[in-house]
Parts: C-alpha cells; sequence; structure tokens
C-alpha cells in the first residue's frame, strides 16, 4: 500500500509522543480501540485553568502507520484549542488532510473518538471537583 | 561489503528463478518450441524428451517413478486436482475428508466448495505448536472417510506436520492421503514411499523454479489411486490434466528440482545457521517477542515472530528496504487477522503483531544482521509511542482490560 507523504511524514517524525500525569486534574486521558483489533490510541490534553486552553496534548499509539499519524496530528490541531474547539475537530478533517484511503477510514475516526474521550475525561474530572470545565459550556460530553 | 537494498527475505512467498535453471529454459523458448504431444515429427519428440527429463528430475526429488508426476499450472491447480479428483471419483466410497484448519486456501477453500456438493470435511484444529494432534486425527476417521488432505509444512509459521504418522493412520483405515508439500519439497528430505503418501502438490516458483508451472504427484502402486480429470480436453498427462505442456517450465521446474536435491544438505544447514543467526539477535535486542509455532518442527529457513505491543503493518514501514510478510489485518485484503495464527491461540494481538522471515538461496549472513539490527531499532521506536507497552511496564494485565471493540 502507498502511503502519502504526510502519513510517512507523521510515522517518521511523530509530533507529541509521551505521556501526560493522569492524575493532574487539569489532564483529560482518553483510550480507545482494542488490541485484537488491531489500533489502541491513548491521547491526553492538559487544559490551562486560566484560558481554557489546551496548552499541551500527547499521544500513544499501537496500530498502522495510518493510526499513528492521524493520533499525531490530532495532538498537532489541538493545542491551542478550546476544549470546545477541539470536539469540533471531523474525522473528515484528518481523512481529507492525510489523504487517507478508504480502508484507513478507521483510523481517523479513532482518533476523534480518542479526542471526545479525552475531553470526556476532562470534564468528569472538572465536575467531579464541583466547578465548571474551563472553557467548557453546559453542553453534555459526547 | 555494502548491502544491496531493499532485502527480499520473504521466501515463502516466491523464490527467484537460479540463474542455472533460466539457461536450461531459454532454448525452449525458440530453438525447441515444439508441443510435446506433436508424436510425427523431430520438433515434438524433443520437446516430449525433455519434458520426459524433467519428470524424472522431479520424480527424483521425491522418490518417486516418473510416471507418478502429472504437470499442472502450479500447486493451486495440484491441490484443486488431488482434493476434488479424489472426491469424484471415490463418491461410492465415502464423503467426508478431514484437512486441517491452517491449511493454505487452495485446500480450504477447494474443500469449502466440496462442502457446497454436499460433502461432509473436517477441519482438524491444531495445537498451541501448529500441528495437529493425532488423536484427534483418528477421532474424525469415519467409515465415509475418503481422504486425508494435510500440508507438510505451512507457509505462515513454518512448521512441520507428522506426515508419516498422519499417512499410517490412514492405511490403517484405507483412505487417501493427499499432502501440500510446496513449502516443504527441495528444503527438507521428503520422499513419498518413506511417508507413504498418495498425492503430493509441488510448485516450480518456491524451488527456485519458473511461476506457473508445478505437479502433483499420483501414487500408481500401493494402491493405484484414480482421479477424476478437473480439466477436459486432449487427453494429455495420461488423462488426468489436459491442455498443451508449458514445456518451457516443466524444463525450468526439472532443473530446480535437481538443483535443489543436489544442494539441500549444504543449502539446509546454511540456512539453519542463519535463520538461528536471526532469531538469536532479535531476541538478544528486543524482550517480549514470540516464535509462532513449533521450533524443533519447523523449516531450516523460516522464522514466524510476533513483536508484542507493536502492530505488523506499522513495523513494515519502518523496515521499508527489507520484503517480509505480515499476520497483521492491515496487510491483508480481508482486513482480518492471519487465521493460521489465530488457530495457534496467541490471540489477536499478536497476530495482529508478526512478521514472516523467508531465508533462501541468496541470503547472506550481512543481511540477517542488517535486518535484525533495524528490527531491534524499530521495534523499540514503536514500543515507545505504544500505550499498551507502557501499560504492561506499569504492570496492567491487557488480557484483563475492558476494550471498546469497534
Amino acid at each position: 500500500m502507498a502511503y502519502s507523504s504526510k502519513v510517512i511524514d507523521h510515522y517518521e517524525n511523530p509530533r507529541n509522543v509521551g505521556s501526560l500525569p493522569k492524575e493532574d486534574p487539569n489532564v483529560g486521558t482518553g483510550l480507545v480501540g482494542a488490541p485484537e483489533c488491531g489500533d489502541v490510541m491513548k491521547l491526553q490534553v492538559k487544559v490551562n485553568p486560566e484560558t481554557g486552553i489546551i496548552d499541551d496534548a500527547k499521544f500513544k499509539t499501537f496500530g498502522c502507520g495510518s493510526a499513528i499519524a492521524s493520533s499525531s496530528l490530532a495532538t498537532e490541531w489541538l493545542k491551542g484549542k478550546t476544549v470546545e474547539q477541539a470536539l469540533a475537530i471531523k474525522n473528515t478533517d484528518i481523512v481529507e488532510e492525510l489523504a487517507l484511503p478508504p480502508v484507513k477510514i478507521h483510523c481517523s475516526v479513532l482518533a476523534e473518538d480518542a479526542i471526545k474521550a479525552a475531553i470526556s475525561d476532562y470534564k468528569k474530572k472538572q465536575d467531579a471537583q464541583g466547578q465548571p470545565a474551563a472553557g467548557a459550556t453546559t453542553q453534555p460530553t459526547a | 561489503m555494502a548491502i544491496k537494498l531493499p532485502i527480499y527475505m520473504d521466501y515463502h512467498a516466491t523464490t527467484p528463478a537460479d540463474p542455472r535453471v533460466v539457461e536450461a529454459m531459454l532454448p525452449y523458448f525458440t530453438e525447441h518450441f515444439g508441443n510435446a504431444a506433436s508424436r510425427n515429427h523431430p520438433f515434438g519428440w524433443e520437446a516430449e524428451e525433455a519434458v520426459e527429463k524433467a519428470r524424472k528430475q522431479v520424480a527424483d526429488l521425491i522418490g518417486a517413478n516418473a510416471k507418478e508426476i502429472v504437470f499442472t499450472s502450479g500447486a493451486t491447480e495440484s491441490n484443486n486436482l488431488a482434493i476434488k479428483g479424489v472426491a469424484e471419483m471415490y463418491r461410492e466410497k465415502g464423503n467426508h475428508i478431514i484437512t486441517a484448519v491452517t491449511e493454505h486456501k487452495a485446500v480450504i477453500d477447494t474443500c469449502k466448495r466440496l462442502e457446497k456438493q454436499g460433502y461432509r470435511v473436517t477441519y482438524l484444529p491444531v495445537q498451541k505448536d501448529g500441528r495437529i494432534s493425532l488423536d484427534d486425527l483418528r477421532a474424525a476417521i469415519s467409515n465415509e472417510t475418503i481422504l486425508i488432505s494435510i500440508m507438510t509444512a505451512n507457509n505462515e509459521i513454518g512448521v512441520i506436520q507428522p506426515i508419516a504418522e498422519i499417512a499410517a493412520i490412514a492405511k490403517e483405515k484405507g483412505i487417501l492421503v493427499h499432502t501440500d508439500a510446496v513449502q516443504a519439497v527441495g528444503k527438507i528430505p521428503f520422499d513419498v514411499n518413506a511417508l507413504k503418501v498418495d498425492l503430493v502438490s509441488i510448485s516450480a516458483h518456491k524451488m527456485y523454479g519458473p511461476k506457473g508451472v508445478g505437479a502433483l504427484y499420483v501414487r500408481r502402486r500401493n494402491p493405484r489411486v484414480l482421479l477424476a480429470p478437473q480439466i477436459d480436453g486432449g487427453g494429455h498427462e495420461r488423462g488426468m490434466r489436459s491442455g498443451t505442456l508449458n514445456v518451457t517450465g516443466i524444463v525450468g521446474f526439472g532443473k530446480a528440482a535437481e538443483i535443489a536435491k543436489a544442494e539441500m544438505a549444504t543449502e539446509s544447514a546454511r540456512l539453519r545457521a542463519l535463520r538461528d543467526r536471526l532469531n538469536e539477535r532479535l531476541h538478544k535486542g528486543l524482550d517480549e517477542i514470540f516464535i509462532n509455532g513449533s521450533m524443533e518442527h519447523r523449516l531450516p529457513h523460516s522464522l514466524n515472530i510476533s513483536f508484542a505491543y507493536v502492530e505488523g503493518e506499522s513495523l513494515l514501514m519502518g523496515i521499508n528496504d527489507v520484503a517480509v510478510s505480515s499476520g497483521s489485518a492491515c496487510t491483508s485484503a480481508s482486513l482480518e487477522p492471519s487465521y493460521v495464527l489465530k488457530a495457534l491461540g496467541a490471540g489477536d494481538d499478536l497476530a495482529h503483531s508478526s512478521i514472516r522471515f523467508g531465508l533462501g538461496r541468496w541470503t547472506t549472513e550481512e543481511e540477517v544482521d542488517y535486518v535484525a539490527d533495524k528490527l531491534v531499532s524499530v521495534v523499540t521506536r514503536l514500543r515507545e509511542m505504544s500505550p499498551l507497552y507502557e501499560l504492561a511496564k506499569e504492570g496492567v494485565d491487557l488480557s484483563t482490560m475492558q476494550w471498546e471493540v469497534h
């Protein structure tokens, strides 16, 4: 299978690989996928409590090159966005940016799920602390 | 010495033709182009003589009589002819066939078609080492069983089945035995009389011959095996397989068989040493890697390893100057992980993480070292970005985690 140059670039130079402290109340963690399906993504966001802006994002992915590229791209896009803007990222945006072929669309879907799961985890933590999530409206989590 | 890239380490898929094979074939494209079935002029006689020489060369490689060799277009056709030919010919005797879940698709899909036509097929499971259990085989045999078809060596994991034991059980009950020996013939000693098999599928391009030519060994004595032909026409190959013979390909097949027989002992010892070197280097450089299938009962040039916590396609992407195969779903058209590895019961995640290495006649020590070192570095890099590796290192048991299966 031929990969687009953008997929290859993200695979060879993945952005923001790593982990953020899971217990930090300002960090949201999403872990989606399953090993038997051949892809698992962990995506984390760190929201600045003052500004409500995501100022750090990290990922780790078990999966094919397109899955790695989708999550790497997602972390790039997340930085500098508010929580609400982050939720607006669609898998189709990732498909377009990385020129993913039809058989790899599920990789982009997984990346979108990972974003939503991370944000949902962040909001849950904020709610548990009895304060509204920074930058968040009262919209229910995805 | 500089290594030439890309490196070919996928010798189970196909092999390049040996230059000696090509040299033997060349005159049969032009000068000696006759139809081996032309009985009335020297062009035909020359072609026939060349075919009969090749038939003897192929027969010698497996301890058969030349008259027991039927040339085909390849092993897929040989498997079809053996299984469908027996099923049709022995229909009066019974309608049950026994095979295994790890067989090549050319056997499995042939059996599936026969099931649609009213035959009953038992697909034996395999044990963790990739071999069938002889007790399972005995238990599966019924009065209706007419054929047992078990491959000699598996194309994905290189595991060798206990063919002699299987045939001994079959003989007691008067059941015919077919074996798809494509991966084994020319690589390890194989003798139809020592093994007591009745039908054997072979392919030229897996043993440094040309593509598009294969053979089916059909036993003529004790018992004499009869086959219903699956291709009708001019009655070539003693009526078992019509169609003008691929003289050029057959000549090449014969030469390839002759070379394989002469060089098997030294070649297999050399490849075994290289394969073991690859295995040791990988084990030295990486933890949590698992060999798929028996190491004891394995082709000498074959290795199949799962690199836990790393997905196969991303691994192949990292070693894109090395030609190997993966059992990962992402590398198959069906988007399903390898059914052979699943049958070993190792778990789908390890099937997704597997790489098949096939060494061959032109594999060098430098290539083995290059491939091993490259894999160690790529696996290490991918594990650093693998959430599964991180969880495992934290002591989480991945098998008990709740995953959202999508």
